[in-house]
């Protein structure tokens, strides 16, 4: 136990605990999301993600820039980032859509147990991760089941500090358009026609489509959504950490999945609030029990959650949110 | 297309029943004869004659332990997948744990070096496993089956992600070498022991010994009480809960069941191997499993047995046919990748496995009916 070193770095593990927490908070919506309207686990969203880290680095290798690359100039900052931003989202929400489309519609038509739903999502999310391990020697994007390295748009500097709090440019970035989607998306459920939709299936699925709300489709359009959300982290990711793995959704998913379930699974608020918690409280535990307990952390925040409040701190169902 | 399917399963059901309407001595003599080949299978004067089953281009022996141990594996899994119908995504976490018991009791190179025999570390590391087991259980089995499968899938990655970083106690990526093989006294024809490196025949008749008892123990249960109580949970929670089965506490039987399998393969593994470090407990090897019981047929025993013979030894054994024919197929390579498209086809176009249970397809079956209506409406 060092409570010294927690209270020396006190300041950093807080702004990195956010930073890596909103990251958390944008996975976490995608199994929040598919959650409430199905009640089901998508376990192969962490494969979502990696597929969207991995695009992004394979378009910036297109464009010619590697690791060792430098970048100046705003423009060719915004440009990367923009790049990288769309195939991130195109190729998670094209992942996302097609393990719906593979795995999970051919079960819904046939009713079958919850069970082969869980069975056939980690099927999907094995083949998604293997595949890219097994072949990204072959496209180019790094090799052997190593970490990728790629290239950064910007460097993490100082933007500026206050009292003692560094706060750097990547992590304004991160927090800012995390907490930005997220603000889009509850008005987007709340509000819009689309999501009055989305939170009648949530809320029963028979009476909704009888109601005249295609069902298939709200159930897409999470997936959609979700994919979003997914490769807009994703991007995030790669310009925080500059570097991918063929299994780098693995510990993401399991986290963003403890978050969501941390701020009650199916409740979107709940995701970020529960994001950005276990963002930070993994690094304070990282600063008091020393780096190779951080991964723990989220695990053991899932089991005692589990044990004592299994619906979260604020509480489940997305319909019921705001009926 | 429909009439061949038909025709296929109509065959099937044949056959069984003719098997079922043989006469009881008929039936234990082919089973007896079946033993007595798999004890003979790994010896070379054996094996040599059997020309297109063996495997060509690793040892045979060898090849047969891995694929006995990945048999037992798939054994423990099925009395929680298969009979109380619970998403174990982390067996080999529990595998884990049984190794690393044992390794920590028996290796001079352990922190604790206490120096047990191997004999007496493995009801050691099957009580540990049972426990890790009732403790990881007892939160998340009172919730939806969801939890449970993540749960699981984390705590196998936990595990692994301990032993590899923690110097302490795992040693970190170098593991724990030295770990004494199993019962070094007993000698074979050579004066040398029994149980040594390169001779891989003694560990697979002692895993093979071990499958037989532990299939034997697994039927006898399913056909108790306990076994039933196990069906009525699966196809319906709720109801058996109504009818007075504590279904919590037969959950949690079925599940520290399923770890303590884990645990006693875990810990024969140690001993063949005698060095382990978190490499060897790679999550995908989960993932085989499962594919496994689910390839095989979720809840028939036998089902588990011949679904791990096919993910296990068929890669081995197109590897060496593709060497004889002069093409290097490396099936192994891809083999997650293979057995992850298959979790997915099995579950949409045959969810009861290829030798199913009874009452499963049956249960598949009618699941299936309820949803025809619907399904003419999408």
């Amino acid at each position: 136990m060092d409570f010294d070193g927690l209270v020396r770095d006190f300041p950093d593990l807080t702004t990195t605990g956010l930073e890596q927490g909103a990251i958390y908070a944008l996975v976490a919506l995608g199994y929040t999301l598919v959650y409430g309207v199905l009640r089901l686990i998508n376990f192969a969203h962490s494969e979502v993600f990696m597929i969207g880290t991995v695009a992004a680095l394979g378009t910036w290798q297109a464009m010619g820039y590697n690791q060792d690359s430098s970048v100046s100039g705003i423009g060719l900052i915004l440009l990367l980032v923009l790049a990288g931003l769309a195939a991130a989202v195109v190729a998670s929400t094209l992942t996302a859509v097609a393990v719906e489309r593979v795995a999970y519609r051919p079960l819904r038509r046939r009713n079958a147990p919850p069970l082969a739903f869980l069975i056939t999502a980690i099927g999907a999310s094995f083949v998604l991760f293997e595949a890219v391990g097994l072949f990204s020697d072959n496209i180019g994007i790094g090799g052997e089941r190593g970490p990728f390295g790629m290239v950064r748009p910007f460097q993490p500097a100082t933007l500026f500090s206050i009292g003692g709090w560094d706060i750097t440019n990547t992590q304004v970035l991160v927090v800012f358009s995390a907490l930005g989607m997220l603000v889009a998306l509850d008005l987007f459920v709340n509000r819009s026609r689309l999501g009055r939709g989305i939170r009648a299936v949530a809320q029963d699925p028979d009476t909704a489509a009888l109601m005249g709300v295609n069902k298939d489709r709200v159930i897409l359009l999470v997936f959609v959504i979700g994919g979003i959300m997914a490769g807009a982290a994703a991007l995030l990711w790669n310009v925080t950490y500059a570097f991918s793995r063929f299994d780098v959704g693995f510990l993401i998913g399991l986290k963003a999945f403890s978050a969501a379930v941390l701020g009650g699974i199916g409740n979107l608020r709940g995701a970020l609030l529960g994001g950005l918690l276990l963002g930070v409280v993994e690094n304070y535990a990282s600063g008091l029990f020393g780096g190779e307990w951080k991964d723990f952390t989220g695990f053991v925040v899932l089991i005692v959650l589990l044990m004592f409040r299994p619906t979260g701190l604020l509480g489940e169902s997305l319909g019921r949110a705001r009926a | 297309m429909n009439a061949h399917v038909e025709k296929v399963r109509s065959r099937g059901r044949s056959m069984r029943a003719r098997w079922d309407s043989m006469p009881r001595q008929v039936r234990w003599i082919a089973l007896l004869a079946l033993v007595v080949f798999l004890y003979l299978l790994p010896n070379r004067w054996f094996y040599i004659n059997l020309w297109y089953f063996r495997t060509m281009e690793s040892d045979m022996a060898t090849v047969l332990f891995e694929t006995s141990f990945f048999v037992l594996l798939a054994v423990g899994l099925n009395v929680v997948v298969g009979f109380a119908g619970l998403l174990d995504l982390g067996y080999f976490g529990f595998f884990a744990v049984g190794a690393y018991t044992v390794a920590l009791l028996t290796s001079p190179e352990s922190r604790f070096d206490v120096g047990w025999p191997w004999l007496a570390a493995v009801p050691a590391a099957v009580a540990v496993t049972m426990i890790s087991g009732v403790i990881l259980g007892g939160p998340t089995l009172r919730l939806r089956g969801d939890y449970l499968a993540i749960v699981t899938l984390g705590f196998a990655e936990m595990i692994r992600l301990y032993a590899a970083r923690n110097e302490g106690i795992a040693n970190g990526q170098r593991g724990i070498p030295e770990i004494p093989h199993p019962v070094p006294s007993v000698k074979g024809s050579d004066g040398q022991a029994l149980f040594g490196v390169v001779d891989a025949r003694p560990y697979y008749w002692l895993t093979l010994t071990i499958i037989i008892f532990v299939i034997l123990g697994v039927r006898n249960l399913t056909r108790s009480r306990v076994g039933r109580a196990w069906v009525a949970i699966r196809e319906d929670e709720d109801a058996a809960q109504i009818m007075g089965v504590p279904t919590f506490k037969y959950k949690l039987w079925a599940f520290a069941i399923g770890a303590a399998v884990g645990g006693l393969s875990g810990a024969l593994f140690a001993g063949k191997q005698s060095f382990i470090n978190s490499d060897s407990f790679q999550l995908t090897n989960s993932i085989l499993v499962l594919a496994a019981v689910i390839l095989g047929g979720a809840g028939n025993i036998y089902g588990a047995v011949i679904g791990a013979f096919i993910t296990w030894y068929l890669p081995e054994w197109v590897r060496g046919i593709g060497g004889v024919i002069g093409l290097e197929i490396n099936v192994a390579e891809y083999r997650i990748l293979i057995f992850g498209a298959v979790l997915i086809v099995m579950m949409i176009f045959r969810p009861q496995g290829i030798l199913p249970s009874r009452r499963r397809a049956a249960e598949f079956a009618d699941r299936r009916q309820e949803a025809a209506p619907t399904e003419a409406s999408a």
